[in-house]
C-alpha cells in the first residue's frame, strides 16, 4: 500500500495592530486551519502606552497593549519588532507623500509588508495577511493603492487580505488550495458595520477602534507640534526622545530657538523627570507645579524671565504674588529665582503649539 | 553522579536583570522579548520597570510566548517581574 501523503501544515504571519481589523483577517485564516503568529511594529508614533500609561485622563482606558491582548485572544505568538531607526526614513522621504496630517500610510504599508516578506523568508512561513479592507482608508486602502502596496514591498501574490480577498484578484494561497476564496469576505468601504457583524459572529465582544488608526501621525494636534519641531530646527533628524516628548505636557513655542514643554499632571511630571538629564528644567518649590523641560535656549534673560513667569502661571501660585522656581542645568546644578506668574490674558496663542 | 539540570535548578549563575525603566510600552516588552531570545531553558529573567503597562503587557507576553511568570513585585514605582524562560515549543 503506498503511503498518504501528508499535508505540509501551512504558516502565515499577520499584520497585528490591535485593531478589530486584524483581529478577524487572523480568525479567518485560522479557521481554513492555517498556522498563523503576528508581527508588530514599534515605529515610535504608535498610539499605544505613552500617552495612556501616564495620563489620568486615560485611566479608565485599560493600560495594556492592544495587540498583545488581540494575540492571546487569539492564541498565537506576538513577534513585536523596534523599527524606529529604519522608519525614519519612511517619515522623513516618503515616496507616495503624506495623508491629511503628516502620515505617510501608503509608504509604511508598503515598509511594514516589506518587512513581513523579510521575516517570513527568515522564519520559514508561507504567505502574509493584513486586515486591510477596500477603500476602508483613504490613502493606503484604495482599490488602486492594494496592488502598489504588494508590489513595491515585493509580497506580490503572498499578500492575502482575507476581509477583502473576493474583491481583489486571487493570491496564490488560495490558487495552491490553501485557501478557500468562498469562506474569506469581500467588505469594503468605510462602514464598520461587516466588521462588527463578523466580531459577533465570532464571539469578539472587547476590541480597540481607535480613530484614525493607531498612528500619531494621523492625529491633527500631533502633527503640528512635529511640523513645528522640524521648522525650528536645522534638519528634520529626529531622536525616539524627540517624538515621545511630542506627546507630553503643553508646549508654548516662545521663539524659533526656545520652546517650553510644561506637564499636564502628576503623570506626565513624573515622566518628565526621567528627562531631567537631557533638558535644562524648571519647577516652582515655594507652591506645588508643574514640572517644565526646556527645548532649546534661553538667548538672553528677557526669554528667561518669561519662561519663569508661564511657569509660575502653571503652579497652584499663580495668583500669588511671587513663586520661586528652581532653574535646573542638564548637569545637576540649579538656582532659585523668583517672579511673579503671568497673567492668563498675557499668554500669547502663538505661542501654544 | 547525574549532571545537575540547570533547567530546574536556577541559581545566580543563570539570573538575568533587565533594566527597562524610564521605557513605555511597548519598549519593555520589545526589550524583554530580545533579551529572552538570548537565554536558555530554565534561566531567570527579572526586568524592572516603571511603565504601568508592563505589569499587563510582560504577563501577556510570557502567556502567548510559553513563559512563565514567578513573581511580580511592585515597589517605590517600580514594577518588578521575574520570568523564567520555558523551552520553546515547535
Amino acid at each position: 500500500m503506498k503511503p498518504q501523503a501528508v499535508e505540509k501544515q501551512r504558516k502565515a504571519v499577520a499584520l497585528i495592530s490591535g485593531g478589530l481589523d486584524s483581529m478577524l483577517a487572523v480568525k479567518v485564516i485560522q479557521e481554513q486551519g492555517i498556522h498563523v503568529e503576528g508581527i508588530n511594529f514599534f515605529t515610535g508614533f504608535c498610539v499605544e502606552g505613552h500617552t495612556h500609561a501616564v495620563r489620568k485622563k486615560h485611566k479608565d482606558k485599560q493600560k495594556r497593549n492592544n495587540a498583545l491582548w488581540v494575540a492571546e485572544q487569539l492564541g498565537i505568538k506576538l513577534h513585536i519588532i523596534d523599527v524606529v531607526e529604519e522608519y525614519k526614513d519612511i517619515l522623513l522621504n516618503p515616496v507616495h507623500g503624506y495623508g491629511k496630517n503628516i502620515n505617510p500610510c501608503l509608504d509604511c504599508k508598503t515598509f511594514m509588508v516589506k518587512k513581513a516578506v523579510e521575516w517570513i523568508k527568515e522564519n520559514n512561513f508561507d504567505f502574509i495577511i493584513t486586515g486591510e479592507v477596500v477603500g476602508q482608508r483613504p490613502m493606503s486602502q484604495r482599490k488602486e493603492t492594494m496592488p502598489i502596496v504588494a508590489k513595491d514591498s515585493g509580497s506580490d501574490d503572498l499578500l492575502v487580505r482575507p476581509l477583502c480577498a473576493q474583491q481583489l484578484p486571487a493570491t496564490l494561497p488560495e490558487r495552491e488550495g490553501w485557501l478557500d476564496r468562498n469562506k474569506m469576505y469581500d467588505f469594503s468601504g468605510r462602514t464598520r458595520k461587516p466588521q462588527m457583524a463578523l466580531a459577533e459572529q465570532y464571539g469578539f465582544d472587547d476590541y480597540a477602534q481607535p480613530a484614525g488608526g493607531c498612528c500619531m501621525l494621523t492625529d491633527e494636534n500631533y502633527a503640528v507640534k512635529l511640523r513645528d519641531m522640524w521648522d525650528n530646527r536645522p534638519s528634520r533628524e529626529y531622536e525616539l526622545d524627540d517624538i515621545i516628548m511630542l506627546k507630553m505636557g503643553r508646549h508654548f513655542r516662545l521663539a524659533p530657538h526656545l520652546k517650553l514643554i510644561i506637564g499636564r499632571e502628576e503623570g506626565e511630571n513624573n515622566f518628565m523627570q526621567g528627562y531631567k538629564r537631557l533638558f535644562v528644567s524648571i519647577f516652582p518649590t515655594s507652591h506645588p507645579g508643574a514640572l517644565c523641560l526646556v527645548d532649546g535656549e534661553f538667548k538672553s534673560d528677557a526669554e528667561l524671565q518669561q519662561a519663569l513667569a508661564l511657569v509660575a502661571r502653571y503652579s497652584q501660585g499663580k495668583n500669588a504674588p511671587e513663586v520661586t522656581l528652581n532653574v535646573r542645568q542638564m548637569d545637576g546644578t540649579e538656582q532659585e529665582y523668583s517672579i511673579t506668574p503671568m497673567a492668563a490674558a498675557d499668554i500669547k496663542s502663538e505661542w501654544i503649539v | 553522579m547525574s549532571p545537575i539540570d540547570k533547567s530546574h535548578q536556577p541559581g545566580p549563575e543563570n539570573s538575568h536583570q533587565l533594566d527597562a525603566r524610564r521605557l513605555l510600552c511597548p519598549l519593555p516588552v520589545i526589550r524583554t522579548q530580545d533579551a529572552i531570545a538570548k537565554l536558555q531553558a530554565g534561566e531567570l529573567l527579572t526586568v524592572t520597570s516603571t511603565d504601568p503597562g508592563a505589569k499587563m503587557d510582560i504577563p501577556s507576553w510570557c502567556r502567548i510566548n510559553g513563559h512563565e511568570v514567578v513573581e511580580i513585585v511592585e515597589q517605590d514605582h517600580e514594577i518588578i517581574i521575574t520570568i523564567r524562560i520555558m523551552l520553546e515549543e515547535e
